[in-house]
């Protein structure tokens, strides 16, 4: 009895995972559905408007960011990669670091952001900035919301939640983070070096 | 789907619905009724607010054509109770800045708060698991937070109405520029409200797709292949991908234009844009037709969503009426799939006269017209499915071959609209109005009404009194045509839409008669409704007891107690057959075969 019982679990997270997995799929087929409207306007806008717009960004920081969330998705990687061994300790550590560089990730574009009301700019003062501040902040939005989730989940993987059989909201967190990256990677060149 | 074996050998089956183990029903009313997990609940909720918001939108379309009408003849009873407020004048008549109110409203309210919600969440919700045998879907809690999202998002809708200068104005389709600066439309922070609520519905849709794409790709019971599942499933499950991969867009969309009015941004505003005479304070820099692009490659699948789950809906009813299978099953498949590939390529169709490469506008005909073939697939099966067929007049066959007789003729002036030439004439006019009320009134809200008296017995435990049913099909149909089909007349005589002051223009006069005939069709429309909600609210309390398959249906949900216990299926169902054998061999004495009857022994079965 007791082993039907954990052959049953086993079986039941097998199956949830299956299916949270394609969900999450089918969630960031639709998120990049998403981002796809605002590169298109993007796209045709400056087009039009070639040669119009004068390169304005700090490439520094921007640049520094796209290291930071490149390494952060390593890390996550490596997560989950641990949460499938059910090593817990590496997980703890591992998904903790990546938090630490969404945040600094998030702090730096706040010095960047910060920059420019200082300088009086605002997503109203030309086209560029208009596109700039919707990129970079519905990003930020996604940073963010993955942080909170992840936040959640470090404090259960420290209490032991998961294990080798029972690891899929790890492995959806890691689909997310990297997407989130995935993005940047899209933004990061669209908006620095155009 | 051998996990399922293995769980039925333990005392405690593992839900199947992802959400955790088999939990008995809750007992409290919050858990119950509020913030239920069971996708049941879940779509009585979505049926039931989206009934009550249509009557909201169908009370703004009184008003609307009553100033269409009388304009400026202050309203009777209601303007004078709002005199000042909403959408009325000091003197109780509808000003023209509440009669834009009052159009865009309405088309928003039916499109995001009824028609969606209502065979998206309300039938799909309610019927996919029984449909392929599953406890509930996917993942019930998502479920329940995309009902609350978007009862959410009705909040925000509602407030526009009672903010400074009224609800969003600057029609459904909410154009730029004029939705987009504050000075341009009389709304102004009533827009970006609405814009705000249609953001939260539309997420709310995108969750529910998803939700509705695994359910239906990971769920099926053993034996429910692709091919024995029943049409309004696959329906379904084409309306979600479209749900998934065009509201993106739509948000999107949105965000640009709530940027646009909140932070002064100019996505959609060009330069040396001048408002009220004077040079807009915006930058400038951007395209108004961007938005037209953006909106329509979203909306046009979009009123895909407004239909494709009907069509299953009077597949299911017809074949079930007819005592015939479906003719053409994988037809239906294929056009529905094909109806969802051409969905994404036809948007331009809306923009003939927007300003676009004479080329890409040849182009978008083209699709479009292409686009009629699998729609004409879809109807000749439907009658291909009548034919010969041992058909039963009950209440949802008369509702749905109501559906068959509108689609053709909304389809048919689909394909005038559709050739450019013609467009640019019949464009923003009354013609357009005739077109989409054919479908979306004609099709889809009769295929909703059959399918309300169909599976009532499944919602509620009880029947819908027949002769009041059948009373509701008969005014509906008749004053359903009498109020619409008019229209196609004055859109041919040039009769603009969204216009409040059509006695400015003496080219409409001889029109007038006209419009007041059908305005009146229109209120007796809108009265015989009073005999549906009626029907519903009294027969769901004293209505007949229903048996467990009073139609004598095929598919799993007739094996179901009426109405459907807590869990769905006691034991897991096999399948065994296809969901549309009807008279068949194996029947037997009967002239239906439930999908999980196991195969006759000496019989050959149908082919599926
Ligand atoms: C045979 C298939 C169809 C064809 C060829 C067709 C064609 C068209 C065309 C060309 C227009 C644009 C007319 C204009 O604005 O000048 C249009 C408008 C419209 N169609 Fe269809 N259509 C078809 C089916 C449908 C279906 C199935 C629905 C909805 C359930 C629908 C809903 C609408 C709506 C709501 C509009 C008006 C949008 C607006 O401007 O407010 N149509 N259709
Ligand atoms: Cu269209």
């Amino acid at each position: 009895m007791e082993m039907t019982a954990n052959a049953t679990e086993a079986a039941f997270h097998r199956k949830r995972a299956d299916m949270r997995r394609f969900g999450m799929w089918l969630f960031l087929g639709s998120e990049v559905m998403f981002f796809t409207g605002f590169f298109a306007a993007y796209i045709v806008i400056r087009s039009a408007s070639a040669g119009s717009i004068v390169q304005p960004l700090n490439k520094a920081l921007g640049t520094l960011n796209t290291v930071i969330l490149i390494t952060s998705s390593f890390t996550m990687a490596l997560a989950v990669l641990a949460s499938k061994k059910g090593d817990r300790k590496g997980l703890v550590n591992w998904m903790g670091l990546t938090w630490i560089l969404g945040v600094v990730f998030l702090c730096v574009k706040g010095v960047e952001y910060a920059q420019h009301f200082s300088e009086g700019i605002y997503p109203s003062t030309d086209i560029f900035h208009a596109f700039y501040f919707l990129f970079t902040g519905f990003h930020a939005l996604h940073v963010i919301a993955g942080l909170v989730v992840m936040g959640v989940l470090w404090f259960r993987a420290r209490r032991g939640d998961f294990n080798e059989t029972y690891n899929d909201p790890i492995e959806m967190m890691g689909l997310y983070w990297h997407f989130v990256d995935l993005v940047w990677i899209f933004l990061y060149p669209a908006l620095y070096l155009l | 789907m051998s996990e399922q074996t293995i769980s039925g050998t333990t005392a405690e089956a593992p839900h199947a619905g992802g959400g955790g183990h088999h939990h008995p029903q809750p007992t409290s009313f919050f858990r119950r009724y509020v913030w239920s997990y069971d996708h049941k609940v879940v779509g009585k909720q979505y049926l039931i607010t989206s009934l009550c918001f249509m009557l909201l939108g169908g009370g703004l379309a009184m008003l609307l054509r009553w100033q269409i009408a009388y304009p400026f003849v202050p309203v009777p009873f209601i303007g004078h109770w709002l005199k000042g407020m909403f959408f009325f004048g000091n003197n109780g008549a509808i000003t023209p800045e509440g009669y834009l109110e009052l159009g865009a409203m309405h088309g928003l309210v039916m499109i995001f708060f009824v028609v969606i919600p209502l065979i998206v969440g309300g039938f799909g919700n309610f019927l996919i698991p029984l449909h392929i045998g599953a406890e509930d879907v996917s993942f019930p809690m998502l479920n329940a937070l995309s009902y609350w999202l978007y009862a959410a998002a009705s909040v925000p809708m509602l407030l526009s109405f009672f903010v400074d200068k009224g609800a969003a104005a600057a029609g459904w389709t909410n154009y730029p520029p004029l939705s987009d600066i504050a000075g341009a439309s009389p709304s102004s922070l009533g827009l970006t409200l609405v814009l705000v609520a249609i953001y939260l519905a539309g997420f709310s849709s995108i969750l529910g797709g998803v939700n509705f794409l695994v359910t239906i790709a990971k769920l099926r019971a053993p034996g429910m292949t692709w091919g024995r599942l029943p049409l309004l499933t696959w329906a379904q499950f084409i309306t979600a991908v479209f749900q998934c991969l065009a509201t993106p867009m739509l948000a999107a969309g949105a965000s640009m234009l709530i940027f646009d009015r909140v932070f002064h941004t100019s996505f959609f505003l060009p330069s040396g844009l001048m408002v009220g005479g004077a040079a807009a304070a915006n930058s400038g820099g951007g395209y108004p037709l961007l938005w037209q692009h953006i909106f329509w490659f979203y909306a046009h699948p979009a009123v895909y969503i407004l239909i494709l789950p009907t069509m299953g809906i009077a597949s299911e009813i017809l074949t079930t009426f007819s005592r015939k299978p479906v003719f053409g099953y994988k037809a239906m498949v294929i056009s529905l799939a094909s109806i969802m590939g051409l969905g994404f390529i036809v948007w331009g169709h809306h923009m003939f006269v927007s300003g676009m490469n004479p080329m890409l506008g040849m182009a978008f005909m083209v699709s479009t017209i292409f686009i009629a073939l699998p729609s004409g697939v879809k109807v000749f099966n439907w009658l291909g499915t009548l034919w010969g067929g041992n058909i039963r007049f009950d209440s949802p066959m008369l509702f749905a071959l109501g559906f068959i007789s509108m689609f053709i003729i909304g389809g048919l002036s689909g394909i005038f609209m559709a050739s450019t030439p013609a467009d640019i004439y019949l464009h923003d006019t009354y013609y357009i109005i005739a077109h989409f009320h054919y479908i979306v009134f004609g099709a889809t809200i009769f295929a909703v009404f059959g399918g309300i008296s169909f599976w009532f017995p499944k919602f509620f435990g009880r029947m819908m009194n027949e002769p009041l049913a059948k009373l509701h099909w008969l005014l509906t149909l008749v004053f359903f045509n009498l109020t619409f089909f008019p229209m196609h007349f004055l859109g041919e005589a040039g009769h603009m839409r969204r216009l409040a002051t059509s006695t400015d223009y003496e080219f409409l006069n001889s029109l007038a008669g006209l419009n007041v005939f059908i305005t009146w069709s229109a209120y007796y429309l809108g009265l015989s409704q009073l005999i549906f909600v009626f029907n519903f609210f009294h027969s769901m309390f004293y209505g007949k007891k229903a048996t467990e398959n009073p139609w004598q249906g095929n598919t799993l949900e007739w094996t179901l107690p009426s109405p459907v216990p807590y869990y769905n299926f006691d034991v897991p169902p096999v399948v065994y057959r296809g969901p549309y054998e009807y008279s068949s061999e194996e029947a037997g004495d009967k002239d239906w075969i439930s999908q999980s009857t196991p195969p006759v022994p000496g019989m050959t079965p149908a082919k599926h």
